[in-house]
């Protein structure tokens, strides 16, 4: 057996804890999962059914951890983790599936099948079976601090834009601020009008903010790819930064998966708890709505709906705010059918945006999108992640359908009320 | 062996043993999970890790309203024939009077044609599971001989049973001890195999629930 591969037998075998366990004793191959999956549905690749892409965990729970199973190991009749399974189980785990976690809603015995896929990565990605892309990716974020390759000179260049244009100032390095905003690569790329509405909204809100000029990027390559000592690393620069400047508040930007990574993984990764908050940049407007310092005072007359990214929604807790926030200035908006924490993945979560091999399977599991938006026909889409907005939009031009897309944020900047 | 010597058989230390082994089983495999134990969550909380892990229990029995229409042979089937087992096995008069012997405790039958009936229709809806098995791509997939095997076990007491009560083939005692006997194949693998999930669907689905929960999402 190779190092790398014992060593990712390694990490499989520590990913198995006793919900795992439940998990995989559960599983009576009911096959309802893969109704639950668009890269199921949309390409109807058996090998897509969510629990089958965990087949190398099961090997490994199966002949470790259970009474029968120890016994086929000793007698070699064991299923094994060998180089074969996991290069042909690369393209199921890391191309075909966003970890959007659909599938763990509907398994009917309770298994929340995306987390063991999330497990999955752990042992793949140490035994060397992971995409070049997030490999590359993920050692950018290492090393330059950003998986885009966005160093620090990019972002203040952006910043000067924006102060040269509004005449603003946007605070770097404050200590004593009470949030620190994070930001991914893609916003300060691609949509630095996040920034300016930001620095709209708390202006008028009353809020002191800041950017950590030693911790800006929001993203953990490490938490797509699945190296936990990674990703570890990458909160830790998030944590030390918030420390150093004493925030009282971290914000998650529009990105799904960072906020899975800076809110809900983090912790447990560098292994204890936080002195300050992390709340989504739509939580934290929520309750500045609800403490009545956003009002607005023009309405959108455009039919909008809404995209709700999937680990801030079904596996963030992040449903409601949206919502709320919607109502401040949407006067026609309609729900997609499943809207809410069922809602339908676009196809590029999880790290598949990053893997230039699964760009046709993104964009043919498009068409469930696709088909939501018809039934719906919005004038423009709504969402809140930058990751989900390239691939929607790519989507959208794919399929030729003319719906503009839009961040919550930057449009409820627009309608804020001139007081 | 004669065929009251085998119905004593299975009746008497048969029956003992293959008890033995399900209880034995059960506890192994509850303790086998149980003792890897799980770490707890760091992040701080935005619902209930407890209460929402108990919901699910309940309500992970009902599926969406989109899960059904795209999964309704599945969910339909299973139910009938999961339903049809409570019945037979638990309301049937006869099984009633053995567990009477066993435990003590008794409770109304449903009349026998009425059992007799559900036996029919649970027996047609494992069909029905199985036919569909090998029709749908999906579940050709994830077919494997345990499967199979945890379909056998399943429908045998209930076919074993039918032909019992009906006399059909043997005589009455060699009848009765293949229908124990099939029952006493289902005691001794269900904690072992994929039937398993009759005790740790609790556990998963309570599992499912309160990492749902934690982070605010009734799942
Ligand atoms: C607390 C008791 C139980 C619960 C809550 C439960 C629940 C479930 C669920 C949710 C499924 C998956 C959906 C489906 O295929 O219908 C399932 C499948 C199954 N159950 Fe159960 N079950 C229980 C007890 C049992 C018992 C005692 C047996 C056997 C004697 C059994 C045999 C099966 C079989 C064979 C399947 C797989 C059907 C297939 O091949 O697709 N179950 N069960
Ligand atoms: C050790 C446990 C069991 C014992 C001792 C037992 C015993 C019996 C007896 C004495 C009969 C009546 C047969 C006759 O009149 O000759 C019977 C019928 C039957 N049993 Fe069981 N049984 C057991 C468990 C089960 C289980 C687990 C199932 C189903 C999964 C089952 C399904 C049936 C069915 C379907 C019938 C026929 C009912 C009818 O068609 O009216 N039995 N059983």
């Amino acid at each position: 057996m190779s190092a790398s591969l014992e060593k990712g037998i390694n990490a499989l075998k520590e990913q198995v804890d006793s919900s795992v366990a439940a998990f995989f004793s559960s599983c009576v191959h009911c096959g309802m999962c893969a109704d639950a999956c668009l890269f199921q549905t949309e390409t109807g690749n058996p090998a897509s059914t969510p629990i089958a892409k965990t087949e190398p965990l099961r090997r490994i729970w199966k002949s470790e951890y259970t009474l029968l199973g120890r016994l086929g190991k000793i007698f070699g009749l064991s299923k094994k983790v060998d180089e074969e399974l996991l290069a042909e189980w690369e393209t199921m785990v890391y191309d075909n599936c966003t970890m959007c976690g659909r599938c763990s809603m509907v398994c009917p015995v309770g298994n929340d099948i995306a987390l063991m896929i999330r497990k999955t990565r752990e042992g793949m990605a140490v035994a060397g079976y992971a995409p070049e892309g997030l490999i590359g990716a993920m050692n950018r974020a290492i090393k330059i601090g950003s998986p885009m390759g966005v160093k620090l000179p990019a972002l203040l260049a952006q910043i000067k834009h924006i102060e040269a244009d509004t005449g603003k100032t946007i605070p770097v390095d404050v200590v004593g601020a009470e949030y620190m905003l994070l930001l991914s690569s893609m916003e300060i790329m691609n949509f630095p009008k996040f920034i300016e509405a930001i620095s709209k909204i708390f202006d008028k809100a009353g809020a002191t903010w800041t950017i950590s000029t030693e911790a800006f990027e929001a993203t953990n390559t490490g938490i797509q790819i699945g190296v936990n000592d990674l990703a570890a690393e990458l909160v830790q620069r998030t944590v030390d930064a918030a420390e150093k400047l004493k925030v009282k508040t971290v914000i998650s930007p529009e990105c799904g998966h960072a906020y899975m990574a800076i809110r809900w993984e983090g912790p447990n990764l560098i292994g204890k708890p936080y002195s300050f908050q992390v709340r989504h940049i739509l939580e934290v407007l929520d309750s500045m709505r609800a403490e009545g310092r956003i009002k607005t005072d023009s309405k959108e007359s455009q039919k909008l709906t809404y995209h709700a990214p999937c680990q801030v929604a079904r596996r963030g807790g992040v449903i409601d705010e949206p919502r709320r926030l919607l109502d401040l200035f949407a006067d026609n908006f309609v729900e997609m059918l499943d809207a809410g924490k069922m809602n339908w993945c676009c196809g590029a979560g999880g790290g598949v945006s990053s893997n230039e091999r699964a760009d046709e399977v993104r964009l043919e599991v498009f068409k469930r999108k696709k088909a939501q938006l018809e039934e719906v026909k919005p004038d423009a889409l709504v969402s809140a992640c930058a990751n989900c907005r390239i691939h929607l939009e790519d989507g959208l031009e794919e399929y030729g359908m003319d719906i503009p897309v839009i961040s919550l944020t930057e449009t409820l900047a627009e309608h804020l009320a001139d007081d | 062996m004669s065929e009251i010597a085998l119905l004593e058989w299975v009746r008497g230390p048969g029956f003992q043993i293959a008890t033995i082994i399900l209880v034995v089983g059960v506890i192994i495999r509850i303790f086998e999970i149980l003792m890897l134990g799980r770490k707890s969550n760091l992040a701080e909380a935005k619902g209930s890790e407890f209460a929402s892990g108990m919901r699910t229990i309940v309500t992970r029995s009902v599926p969406t309203a989109e899960s059904f229409k795209r999964s309704s042979l599945t969910i339909v089937a299973g139910y009938v024939f999961h339903f049809g087992l409570f019945v037979t096995i638990f309301l049937y008069a006869p099984h009633i009077l053995l567990i009477k012997g066993v435990t003590g405790l008794a409770w109304p039958a449903l009349p026998t044609p009425v059992v007799d009936i559900v036996a029919v229709v649970s027996i047609i809806a494992l069909l029905v599971v199985l036919v569909h098995r090998f029709n749908n791509k999906v579940l050709r997939y994830l077919t494997t001989s345990g499967d199979l095997f945890a379909w056998f076990v399943t429908i045998a007491p209930l076919v074993t049973g039918y032909i019992a009560f009906h006399r059909i083939g043997m005589s009455g005692p060699a009848l009765l001890a293949v229908h124990i006997l099939s029952v006493e194949l289902l005691m001794v693998v269900l904690p072992f195999t994929k039937l398993a999930h009759a005790f740790t669907i609790f556990m998963a689905r309570w599992y499912n629930g309160a990492i749902s929960g934690y982070r605010g999402v009734q799942s």
